[in-house]
């Protein structure tokens, strides 16, 4: 489990960073290596050049505004776990982001490598997607927007181009008064979720559901929102009986693949009970 | 004891933890040589084949790639000889230390790449060119049995061996029962998976003609004379150097194709050789263990009395028959019963050959997995009979007045193998346990829906046959700055020898303790070890070291004696020193001048020391996710005697833990072709130190082994043995109102949610209970005579 032989750069610029991925059809960006290493290790990915973000400036920061929240692609699961800003500016994620792995990995994973890994379970694209976010990417054409819900094409696969690399994703204004969920299970805490649920709304003046978003994660090839569940719950009251239905509706639009340690039945029925425990949790609390 | 210290009960903390916690233990990754060159090892990607050709030049051109050995550069290629158990039929099966054309399991070694460092010698690896011909691979004992495609034609089948466990008229106890149940049970295929994978570096002098390994673990003498034996050298030429070893639970340490390609290596290329065995080549490299199923039957009085056990037992055994592969299913056959009185026994087990990784013995083998069959039989029966779970066990324990009591006879093997519980009260263990849990109060929690899971709770009983001789050695000098060295042949896989070895040692001879030093493991020290396996150290090791404790003792007095006159027997000892009765005394260091040494062999005639004990747990279900909480875990053991409660409660609880996971988690699951998809941590699951935090241990020493001068009895394993049986059970009667099945493990989420999710409605809220059927009890039913 040696990786095999590479070339390495910290190119100071973004600019330069660009260039050398642009150069060399094998080169490959590095971030917070806790998915790119165990690949090295194993040999699953063999680049012939590692270009470390870890020098390129104004990665970094978190900030928030009346637009919503800007997430540097270097910025760390701790640094979002640690700004006690976001427990009122984006509840949801400061939530979800502290149930990624174990703390030794939130030390060092990053935004952009987590989105640019596209792992089908992972939190953040999950969150990304759910929230109708925007990452922003860099190449040598210039600058692009994609939308989180275009982003992601498959396990490990999104639009990105070879030459772009991710400078930041975009979270829309988080109102006060949303309710919120974020739920998953894995047999071992810190594992990738077998399966994951994100959702909030707002409410009308009678208290009816308005702009219910909900996302899965684990449960299909990629993050996706349930816009079917999402129709269900618009203009109506929760209720158990609302509740029981989303559930159920959630189970037969998800598509999950079967694997090694769950089969795809079980992970539709695993999605209903997050939907569920996570909409009547949301029904009891609302964010300030 | 004879001295006045008291060490041997109390819990001293362990020796060698300040050397770890200081960051300077010593693993074989820690070791360097001048001029070492670092292997690496191309396995086989395919499950069953044949090699048409190997092409190295292209992984011989890459610079610091410095040699490739196959078969070819070996020769005659030697095979693996059986540690245990080497019964005639057996050498048909056994594993050359290189592939020499045939390929039996992914991961088996082809070639070994030797370079400047480890990353160039898998660069060189990756550049290896195999020209491979697939044969069909035999995937599961299923198809081992249809004996349609063999691994070694030249037997003619693919059966290893088959062992059969007698006791009484099972037939006749059979057909006159009133009651009797036969079920399928199923343990999936895990690994001890040690913290620290396997390494080895390899020295050879060549002026001297002599070869040192370092990195042995667990039984360096057997592996020095095997080694010996392979190169052509005598066993005095060959040292076996023992580091500190991250964990052995019965597979590392055995003889593996590296423990002789490595050393070959060395002598091949005339420089020292290291190869770090990494995590995703121990998964497929080193012994796999556990995998079994069965169709076994109970039969029972109507109060519950167990009047029978049979049937027949598969076991998938990989690929060869290694060092220790068959004392799983020897034990399966022997000891199913475990600690109950099943006067009439008959039990056959078939080890079969598949394209996999061969298996091996792994902490508790074959008794984890008999007590997860025969628990499961023992709670239907009590189900269908209508009696509470302990009640039925209370009435079929062992009693105290049958001590010793004969297991089932083995075949093969006969009398000369015979084994017998020495000691100890079985239900009193029980009653403690019980009583500890408040079971009677927790009887209420049974299958009930609180906060959204269900409550289920379940008590096991298990025997741990432990201690197996013939012998051990020990040396002990008195040094000239008046510390005891103390040689023994017993090996440290990080369960805290030296700590044990020391207490037994400084208690005899009445000093204190840290003027004992403890050597072990290593060759050069004795001239012969038997090392760490069946929970043997303190058993045999400590009743070696206690003997030569006391013969030092006595020369001690008697060198003493003769400086200060006065009879011998006069002399005292204490705190270091030899003292008269009028107060004279010399320290050890002046009567280290006299060359005190002893020699000393402890021999148990292969007595097994038996501790018992009883495990009760509660768990909460989620059957929305399949979860299994483990609320509560209570283990009560006997183990004779304490020597050091805080390294007893050590194994205990990691026996529990790893036992866990064999229960929920750990799975090496193979796909069809024979490859394993397990094959990193990310996918083979294990239990983590923040899995499972309620676990309780409570060590007993009512009842001391006869076999041994200090009384105590092996207890590595106990713990572990009762886990599967009693997870199953706990789950099966939480879930009762399902009619929950839980007879296959792991208890995976997926597993367990669909107990709840296949229950058809009308099972709902009814008790499973058995109804009595036709005259033939098929699988899964159950017949009640009236
Ligand atoms: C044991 C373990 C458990 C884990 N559990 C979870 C979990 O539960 N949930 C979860 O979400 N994650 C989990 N992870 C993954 C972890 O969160 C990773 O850190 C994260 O997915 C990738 O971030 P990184 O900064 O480490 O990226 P890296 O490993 O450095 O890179 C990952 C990929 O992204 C590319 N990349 C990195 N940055 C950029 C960029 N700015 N632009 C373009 N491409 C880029 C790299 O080229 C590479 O292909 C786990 C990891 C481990 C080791």
């Amino acid at each position: 489990m040696k990786p095999a032989p590479f070339e390495y750069q910290a190119p100071a610029t973004l600019r330069e960073a660009v260039d050398l991925l642009a150069s060399d059809p094998e080169a490959m960006v590095i971030a917070g290596g806790q998915s790119l290493m165990p690949l090295l290790a194993l040999r699953l990915a063999t680049p012939s050049l590692l270009i470390d973000l870890r020098r390129v400036p104004g990665l970094d920061a978190i900030a928030i505004d009346d637009s919503g929240i800007r997430l540097g692609a270097r910025v760390r699961w701790r640094d979002i776990e640690d700004d006690r800003r976001l427990e009122t500016a984006h509840p949801l994620l400061r939530e979800t982001i502290a149930q990624v792995a174990h703390y030794q990995i939130r030390n060092r994973g990053t935004v952009g490598g987590s989105l640019a890994h596209a792992d089908p379970a992972a939190e953040l694209p999950g969150i990304a997607v759910t929230c109708d976010a925007e990452l922003t990417l860099v190449g040598v054409a210039g600058t692009r927007m994609v939308r989180a819900g275009d982003f992601f094409t498959g396990p490990l696969t999104t639009v990105r181009q070879h030459d772009e690399i991710i400078t930041e994703l975009h979270l829309p204004f988080w109102p006060s008064g949303r309710r919120w969920a974020f739920r998953e299970f894995a047999q071992r805490r810190g594992d990738f979720s077998l399966a994951g649920i994100a959702l909030f709304y707002g409410e009308d003046q009678e208290g009816r559901v308005a702009n219910a978003h909900v996302g899965v994660i684990g449960a299909c090839d990629r993050p996706q929102r349930l816009m079917e569940v999402e129709a269900l719950l618009n203009g109506r009251f929760i209720d158990e009986g609302l509740i029981r239905e989303a559930a159920e509706t959630s189970a037969r639009t998800v598509d999950p693949p079967e694997d090694l340690h769950v089969p795809a039945a079980y992970r539709r029925a695993l999605v209903a009970t997050l939907i569920e425990r996570g909409l009547r949790s949301a029904a009891q609390h609302r964010s300030a | 004891m004879i001295g006045t210290n008291r060490y041997i009960g109390s819990p001293v903390e362990r020796i060698e933890d300040l050397r770890f916690l200081r960051g300077r233990g010593e693993f074989v990754g820690d070791l360097k040589s001048q001029g070492m060159l670092h292997a690496a090892i191309l396995r086989s990607p395919i499950a069953h084949g044949r090699i048409r050709g190997l092409d190295s030049a292209a992984a011989r051109a890459i610079p610091g790639v410095r040699d490739v050995i196959a078969a070819a550069e070996i020769g005659a290629v030697p095979t693996i000889p059986l540690r245990l158990l080497p019964l005639p039929g057996t050498e048909r099966f056994l594993q050359p230390v290189i592939a020499t054309g045939r390929l039996r399991y992914v991961g088996e070694p082809i070639a070994v790449v030797l370079a400047d460092s480890a990353a160039l010698a898998e660069d060189g690896v990756g550049a290896l060119i195999l020209d491979l011909e697939e044969l069909p691979p035999v995937a599961d004992r299923r198809a081992s049995g249809r004996h349609e495609i063999l691994l070694f034609e030249e037997s003619g089948t693919n059966l290893a061996m088959t062992f059969t466990g007698v006791l009484g008229d099972a037939e006749a106890a059979f057909r006159d029962a009133p009651y009797v149940r036969r079920e399928c049970f199923e343990v999936q295929r895990h690994t001890a998976l040690p913290m620290e994978p396997r390494g080895l570096l390899a020295e050879w002098d060549s002026t001297q003609q002599r070869m040192t390994v370092l990195g042995a673990a667990k039984v360096p003498f057997f592996n020095r004379d095997t080694l010996a034996a392979m190169l052509g050298l005598a066993p005095a030429s060959v040292d076996l150097i023992e580091n500190d070893v991250g964990g052995g639970f019965g597979a590392r340490g055995e003889f593996y194709p590296e423990d002789f390609l490595i050393p070959f290596a060395a002598r091949h290329v005339g420089r020292p050789v290291r190869w770090l065995e990494d995590r995703r080549e121990h998964l497929t490299a080193m012994n796999h263990a556990r995998q079994a199923d069965c169709e076994v039957e109970i039969a029972c009085r109507r109060d519950g009395t167990i009047l029978g056990m049979r049937g027949e037992i598969f076991v998938d055994l990989g690929a060869y028959v290694r060092t220790n592969g068959l004392i799983q299913p020897r034990t399966l056959a022997q000891c199913f019963s475990g600690p109950y009185r099943v006067p009439n026994l008959h039990m056959v087990v078939r080890a079969l050959l598949t394209n996999k990784t061969p298996s091996g013995t792994y902490r508790g083998p074959g008794r984890y997995e008999a007590s997860f069959f025969c628990e499961r039989l023992i709670e239907l029966a009590a189900v269908d009979l209508g009696l509470d779970s302990a009640e039925m066990r209370r009435r079929n324990l062992i009693g105290a007045a049958e001590m010793p009591y004969k297991l089932a006879r083995l075949e093969p093997g006969g009398a000369a193998v015979d084994t017998e519980c020495d000691s100890g009260d079985y239900g009193e263990v029980l009653e403690r346990c019980l009583a500890e849990f408040a079971w009677e109060e927790k009887r209420t929690l049974q299958g009930r829906l609180i906060d959204g899971r269900y409550h289920g709770i379940a008590v096991a009983c298990f025997i741990e046959g432990a201690g197996a001789g013939p012998k051990e050695a020990a040396r002990l000098e008195l040094e000239p700055d008046g510390t005891v060295a103390v040689y023994v042949g017993s090996a440290a896989v990080g369960q805290g020898l030296e700590t044990v070895m020391a207490q037994v040692a400084s208690d005899t001879l009445g000093m204190p303790i840290d003027l004992v030093r403890v050597f072990h493991g290593s060759t050069p020290y004795l001239n012969e070890g038997y090392g760490a396996f069946a929970s043997r150290s303190t058993v045999l090791g400590g009743s070696a070291v206690y003997e030569g404790a006391k013969s030092l003792l006595e020369k001690i007095r008697g060198a003493a004696a003769a400086r200060l006159g006065g009879p011998p027997d006069d002399i005292e000892l204490v705190d270091g020193r030899a003292r008269t009765r009028d107060g004279r005394s010399l320290s050890f260091a002046d009567l280290a001048a006299d060359g005190l040494r002893v020699d000393a062999m402890f021999q148990n005639n292969n007595k097994l020391t038996y501790t018992y004990g009883s495990a009760v747990a509660h768990v909460a279900v989620d059957l929305g996710t399949g979860q299994v909480e483990v609320l509560d875990f209570l283990v009560v053991e006997d183990v004779g005697r304490i020597v050091n409660p805080l390294t007893l409660h050590g194994q205990a609880i990691g026996g529990v833990v790893q036992g866990l996971g064999g229960a929920f988690m750990e799975n090496l699951v193979y796909d069809a072709n024979g490859q394993l998809l397990t094959g990193t941590l990310a996918d083979y699951l294990i239990p983590t130190a923040s899995d499972f935090p309620r676990i309780r241990a409570i060590a007993l020493e009512n009842h001391p082994s006869p076999s041994n001068p200090l009384g105590v009895k092996g207890a590595g394993e106990g713990p572990i043995i009762p886990v599967g049986g009693l997870m199953a059970n706990a789950v099966g009667n939480a879930l009762a109102s399902f009619g929950a099945m839980p007879n296959q493990l792991p208890l995976s989420p997926a597993r367990v949610w669909r107990m709840g999710a296949e229950a058809p409605m009308e099972n709902l809220g009814k008790n499973a209970r058995a109804e009595p059927v036709s005259d033939a009890a098929g699988p899964g039913r159950s017949q009640i005579r009236r």
